[in-house]
């Protein structure tokens, strides 16, 4: 099972460079859902069986696969753009940032100490990895709806790390962290809507009237 | 008993959400935060034990915050019957609603002890306040909502990983797995460094994203300066608070720990930065709300040097939480007034307020008497002791650019505030229907009587709180 798990962070880890590498929002969108459908799927491979574990997974796969992406998509939908034109900073530089992230993060979790049974698992530098990727787009996007996808990745990565504490994190706080993100995700969709009625665009680079003079 | 203190404003936003009234929404959110602010009172006299798993525990630090949050509340919802009148054109459905989930929420904040729920709730007080920055709906207004909702979303997620590092330390140290702060502080020495030291550093840069020191702050001048005159105040004086507490539990746990040195060199550094911040964008400041978010990273930046410093300087921020609160809240709901009656913030249309809307302008002017740090107002009794802590520590470097930056925000804030409320009224100046009221005035004023109340004493009960408050910060060795 442990190979499992690790094979899917592999994927996830994939996905993160996907999306530093491409410009059609509709495919980011997607992307992300996959994302969380994976993510959804790692509680089930590393804790033993239960009824609660079963809720769990159904719950984050609806809204981390499905709820979160249809609300975006339907954002993107009415405000009828297609494509990231012009990043901030240009797709291959930051697809090797992220490969750089990448390594930082493996080299940064090999120094912090680790459960024997843990120490062969990927979920620490996995973590990271996806959270600085998240950063990144984050940082280096333009459009608002990128900026929300950048935050979701972040917080997959938050995610991740999530995991390993299951002990430690009851199951209410888990829930409300998810509800946290999906009302959150909800309000960006409204302001998204918003912006686009506003400015008749989604372009960060016009909401810049607030400022010193 | 603590059920009731979440439950009563959650009962207030269903009601306020159902009944299709728009003159009659302010009146109910008034009667539930007056309903709140007597359980708090209630709470705080008769504190109920700590419930058995840990998970809520009532303490003299969450009773602080708590009490001084609630009576700002209270204000505000007062001042909304009056504000919300000149606002008529548009639903305040949303606005009544949003500000009563977030004292539920805010609630929750202060009387639990699980870290993670802690953090649940102080999300869920940022999200509730975003669409009340966005009221005005312009293309301003929703900038600054897109700027505050993003930074402080990323800004707690990160705090939340640093909460995740915390319970993996207990992991790894093989103790009992939780997020309990009395569970953490008990094991805390047993803790692994390095994870324990990674949660610290996330902790301090996502709990000071919403509490907006600098150089995180840069949201704060946007979202205070388009938010209506209500939400500004419970942002600087309410929302600022409920943060801080988080910062001050991280603090308890590294009390406990060996971090504690780099946790407050960090703190001194993020607020005299915030401080230095403050003084150099306050100064010739055309907007006056934008004004009043510099000086809430100042006043941010004070508590965290506080903070830092330790030893006397920790009952001085815990006053501070109150006089800053509070004053914060004379000066917001003020300037809302101004700037209704001017329809406009820049300090250029902005002349002779005092002519004009004397009890506003009065207000305003008392106001900025007060946040300054002058006597005999309570900012005052908190600044002094601050400082005066951070001169008896020999800590005569902090204690210097401390006062430097004090003496510069006042003469900036001053340059500022003292041409909008004194000469006449330009004879080109837009006229508008807005009046100074009953509903609109005496809730700043009666804010500004308790700041002069605190000023020149300090109540008992009161004082034995901070006491007791001041003793969870003590170093023990």
């Amino acid at each position: 099972m442990i190979t499992l798990a690790d094979q899917l962070l592999v994927l996830v880890l994939l996905i993160n460079f996907i999306l530093l590498g491409t410009s059609r929002l509709f495919f980011s969108i997607r992307a992300v859902a996959v994302q969380g459908v994976l993510l959804g799927i790692l509680p089930g491979l590393i804790h033993p069986f239960s009824w609660h574990l079963v809720g769990i997974t159904i719950v984050i796969i609806a809204v981390k696969g499905f709820v979160i992406p249809q609300l975006l998509g339907r954002a993107v939908r009415s405000a009828e753009i297609k494509r990231e034109a012009e990043p901030f900073v240009g797709y291959v530089a930051t697809l090797l940032l992220g490969a750089l992230f990448t390594a930082f993060s493996f080299g940064f979790a090999g120094r912090l100490p680790m459960l024997p049974e843990h120490q062969n698992y990927m979920f620490v530098p996995a973590s990271i990895a996806t959270l600085m990727a998240g950063f990144l787009i984050l940082t280096t996007r333009r459009k608002v709806i990128s900026q929300v996808i950048g935050y979701l990745v972040l917080d997959n990565g938050i995610f991740i790390f999530g995991l390993l504490l299951a002990e430690a994190m009851p199951i209410m706080v888990e829930a409300g962290a998810l509800l946290d993100l999906l009302v959150g995700t909800f309000v960006m969709g409204i302001v998204i809507n918003q912006i686009n009625r506003e400015f008749s665009s989604l372009d960060t680079s016009l909401l810049t009237s607030l400022k010193e003079e | 008993m603590y059920a009731a203190l979440i439950i009563i404003p959650l009962i207030g936003a269903a009601v306020t959400w159902l009944i299709p009234y728009d003159r009659l929404r302010p009146k109910i959110l008034s009667l539930f935060t007056l309903a709140h602010l007597g359980m708090t009172i209630n709470m705080i006299s008769f504190t109920p034990p700590e419930s058995p798993d840990g998970w809520f525990h009532f303490d003299a630090l969450g009773k602080i915050v708590l009490l001084s949050t609630s009576i700002l509340f209270l204000t505000c919802a007062v001042y909304s019957i009056g504000y919300l009148y000149y606002r008529r054109e548009r639903s305040n459905r949303v606005m009544c609603v949003g500000l009563l989930v977030c004292l539920s929420a805010a609630s929750l904040v202060t009387i639990t002890h699980h870290l993670g729920l802690m953090w649940v709730a102080l999300e869920t007080t940022t999200i509730s306040m975003a669409p009340l920055i966005y009221f005005n709906r312009n293309a301003r207004s929703i900038e600054a909502t897109w700027k505050y909702l993003l930074i402080c979303s990323v800004g707690v997620a990160l705090a939340l990983l640093g909460l995740y590092f915390l319970g993996y330390a207990t992991i790894v140290a093989r103790v009992e797995p939780s997020l309990l702060l009395d569970d953490l502080v008990r094991d805390a020495g047993k803790l692994s460094s390095g994870w324990v030291h990674a949660a610290f550093v996330f902790l301090l840069v996502g709990f000071g994203t919403k509490m907006g020191l600098a150089p995180l702050h840069t949201w704060k001048p946007d979202a205070y300066g388009e938010a209506p005159g209500l939400v500004g105040a419970l942002l600087s004086g309410g929302l600022v608070n409920l943060a801080f507490l988080a910062l001050l539990r991280v603090y308890q746990l590294c009390l406990a720990t060996k971090e504690i040195i780099f946790f407050q060199n960090a703190l001194i550094y993020m607020g005299l930065f915030s401080m230095i911040v403050a003084a150099i964008f306050m100064a010739r400041q055309a907007d006056f709300k934008r004004m009043l978010a510099y000086s809430s990273v100042e006043h941010v930046g004070i508590m965290a040097v506080a903070l830092g410093l330790g030893g006397k300087a920790i009952f001085g921020v815990l006053f501070h939480i109150f006089a800053n609160g509070l004053t914060k809240g004379v000066l917001f709901l003020s300037a809302g007034n101004i700037h209704r009656s001017y329809n406009s913030k820049s300090t250029d249309h902005v002349r002779g307020a005092l002519k004009r809307l004397p009890w506003s302008g009065g207000l305003f002017l008392a106001g900025f008497i007060a946040i300054t740090g002058s006597p005999p107002f309570a900012p005052f009794i908190s600044e002094f002791t601050i400082i005066s802590s951070a001169f008896i520590q020999g800590r005569l470097l902090i204690g210097a650019i401390f006062l430097i930056s004090l003496s510069v925000i006042f003469i900036g804030m001053a340059l500022t505030v003292l041409p909008m409320v004194m000469g006449g009224v330009p004879s080109d100046s837009e006229t508008t229907s807005y009046r100074d009221t009953v509903w609109t005035v005496g809730p700043p004023l009666f804010l500004l009587l308790l700041v002069f109340l605190l000023g020149v004493w300090i109540p008992a009960p009161l004082m034995t709180l901070l006491r007791d408050a001041s003793t969870l910060l003590e170093v023990h060795q």
